[in-house]
């Protein structure tokens, strides 16, 4: 038995190396009063080591949950992953123990929180929540955490590291905030860092401070980075690839410049045109039309269609596969190729 | 932070005045002391003069109480109805009802805080319904009819524990009354702390400390519960005064010679300076409870500081 797991974790020389992270038709559902919720229905992504993934969508596209789910902090209940696998270095993580995975979080997955006010303990010192991911992952005595912290928070250039490593979170500011939660991320230098909107609680200039700082530890580190946003401007940057999500599915996925040149799909296409423009000026805004859908009666069909502006009779019956469009990309819907070509 | 415990202390003055005073007109200024005393009887002329000079009677209501403050700063807390020194009654019924008190707080901690916590992790199962629907008991029931159901089955049918408590009031004693007084505030403490406790598991701290890779116990004891316990502190702390209040049916049922016993003694023989010197005792200790809770509140929560 250990001999086969042996092999089937080590690749075969000559096969292509395997992603760090390969999330394979993931499902999660959400049991409420109102009915089962899926939230994500048939999720298919993966990254490498170095790589930057956007995964871009609106509130409720699930793409924090799908996240959390890779992250292994979804309350379960009321969530359920009824199908799927979340191949992570090749081993499947849904099949592993509560115990295997607690280990697997924080030393070689890590995640960044959207508000970091709320997401850091208010009662407990940035220092001691720094210092922590030493004491319980690596046995670290509180002074040597403590060293260790203070060196973190001077990574991330925190002014003045050792004088504030005692402070508390409300005593910093929100963009300091976030470059603690970055550090705490990469304490114990992860392979994969996910950022669930690491930017949206912050000020435009404190937006692109903390991006370049997390893209420039992504280099020096090597690590993948699975970004989460709604943000097209910050995308742009910092992404290689980019995963458009919409009710639960992947609707479009493919290289960053592609997308921004020529987005395959209807939806994509909507959220470049509602970018306010300097060009357009005085004009008013495009708006996708409607509103997401309820995740517990998602639409049958294509769920895009009834905000589509090209829906067919087609797109109300049958699921769009995601097409190939060229090698690197895929597009779920029935007329990509009218998408690309107008 | 030692100017806040100084600003609190003066605070504490007025505070002091004002209770006491207040309790000191509904005593000595309504109705006349001297009728009272005796009782049935219309008293002898000379006498009540005798008595109301004694007592400054005939002198405004703010100056009698300026004397009586001033005897008590002196340690002087003037004589019950059978003549015995009021401090002397201070110094015997007072370590007695905070023996009770500390019984009783002990068990409403302990007990309601764990009971709390487990029904909150455990929110909408069995255990979670089974604590919220006997504290719900617990709370609708006044604490005489516990106190005299519980004395009769454990005390005087099964005899497991002594009816009354015995000279000298001893632990051991105590714990039967001490469990009746803690009843209606564990019940609250309990609901509290799982309310509480069930908020602060769907914070977003929380998650953090999941993803972190922490073990769930020390997410637990390390991350949650000392958010959680913030508001549960401050209602314990406040809820030693009442709990000394609430001593007073307590100690009546299990005949204890404590504050409460004192002070339903001194209504009983219409002995104002026994009930305004207890209660003076009461008020000072109720003060300095709540600056203690204050003080803890900002030890627990750094976002508290005290200028």
């Amino acid at each position: 038995m250990t001999v086969i797991d042996d092999i089937s974790d080590v690749p075969a020389p000559d096969a292509p190396l395997a992603p760090l992270l390969e999330v394979r038709d993931l499902h999660v559902e959400f049991h409420t009063r109102d009915g089962v919720a899926k939230a994500v229905n048939g999720v298919n992504y993966s990254v490498n080591a170095g790589e930057t993934l956007a995964v871009l969508g609106e509130s409720g596209s699930g793409k924090s949950v799908s996240a959390q789910a890779v992250m292994g902090i979804l309350d379960m209940p009321p969530a359920r992953i009824p199908k799927g696998e979340i191949l992570f270095q090749g081993r499947d993580m849904l099949k592993m123990s509560g115990e295997e995975r607690r280990k697997i979080r924080g030393r070689k997955i890590a995640m960044i929180f959207q508000d970091a006010l709320s997401s850091l303990n208010p009662v407990l010192s940035v220092g001691y929540q720094l210092g922590e991911m030493y004491r319980v992952h690596q046995g670290l005595s509180r002074k040597d955490a403590k060293a260790k912290a203070i060196e973190l928070m001077d990574r991330v250039r925190i002014p003045a590291a050792k004088e504030r490593v005692g402070d508390y979170p409300h005593q910093f500011s929100g963009g300091m905030r976030q470059r603690i939660m970055i550090a705490m991320a990469l304490a114990l230098e992860p392979e994969l860092i996910i950022a669930d909107e690491p930017t949206t609680a912050l000020d435009v200039t404190v937006q692109a401070q903390v991006m370049d700082l997390l893209a420039e530890l992504q280099r020096e580190y090597n690590m993948g980075l699975i970004l989460i946003t709604h943000d097209l401007g910050v995308v742009a940057d910092v992404a290689d690839k980019i995963a458009v999500m919409y009710a639960g599915r992947i609707v479009e996925d493919a290289p960053v410049h592609d997308i921004y040149a020529k987005p395959a799909h209807p939806y994509t296409k909507g959220l470049l045109q509602s970018i306010p423009r300097l060009d357009q000026k005085g004009q008013e805004l495009y708006a996708i039309k409607g509103l997401p859908p309820n995740l517990t009666r998602i639409p049958s069909g294509c769920a895009f269609n009834p905000r589509c502006p090209m829906a067919q009779d087609v797109c109300r019956t049958d699921v769009p596969a995601l097409h190939p469009v060229g090698t690197a990309r895929g597009s779920a819907c029935h007329f990509w190729k009218e998408t690309l070509g107008e | 932070m030692g100017r806040y415990v100084i600003r609190r202390l003066l605070q504490m003055v007025p505070v002091f005045i004002g209770t006491t005073l207040l309790i000191f007109v509904m005593v000595w200024g309504l109705g006349d002391p001297v009728a009272a005393m005796f009782g049935d009887r219309t008293p002898d002329p000379a006498t009540a003069a005798q008595i109301r000079l004694e007592f400054h009677l005939n002198d405004p209501l703010i100056q009698q109480y300026w004397i009586y403050m001033s005897h008590v700063f002196e340690g002087d807390f003037g004589k019950a109805w059978n003549q015995q020194p009021v401090t002397e009654l201070l110094k015997t019924a007072y370590p007695v009802t905070l023996r009770l008190t500390i019984v009783a707080f002990v068990i409403e901690a302990v007990i309601g805080v764990a009971l709390g916590v487990f029904a909150g992790l455990r929110r909408g199962r069995f255990f979670d319904t089974g604590v919220l629907a006997m504290t719900l008991i617990v709370v609708s029931i006044p604490t005489f009819v516990t106190g005299y159901v519980l004395q009769y089955f454990f005390g005087v049918k099964w005899s497991i524990v002594h009816p009354s408590v015995g000279e000298g009031a001893p632990f051991k004693d105590l714990l039967m009354p001490g469990l009746v007084l803690a009843g209606v505030s564990l019940a609250y403490v309990a609901r509290l702390t799982r309310t509480s406790v069930a908020e602060n598991t769907r914070a977003d701290y929380l998650r953090t400390a999941v993803a972190k890779g922490l073990p769930r116990r020390r997410v637990i004891v390390n991350h949650m519960l000392r958010n959680s316990l913030i508001p549960v502190v401050t209602f314990l702390g406040t809820d030693i005064g009442n709990l000394m209040a609430g001593a007073l049916v307590t100690e009546r049922i299990f005949n204890i010679h404590g504050v409460g016993y004192q002070i339903y003694q001194g209504i009983v023989h219409t002995s104002p300076a026994t009930v305004v010197g207890f209660v003076t005792i009461l008020v000072i200790i109720f003060l300095l409870a709540n600056l203690l809770v204050d003080l803890l509140y900002a030890v627990l929560d750094p976002r508290i500081r005290y200028a």
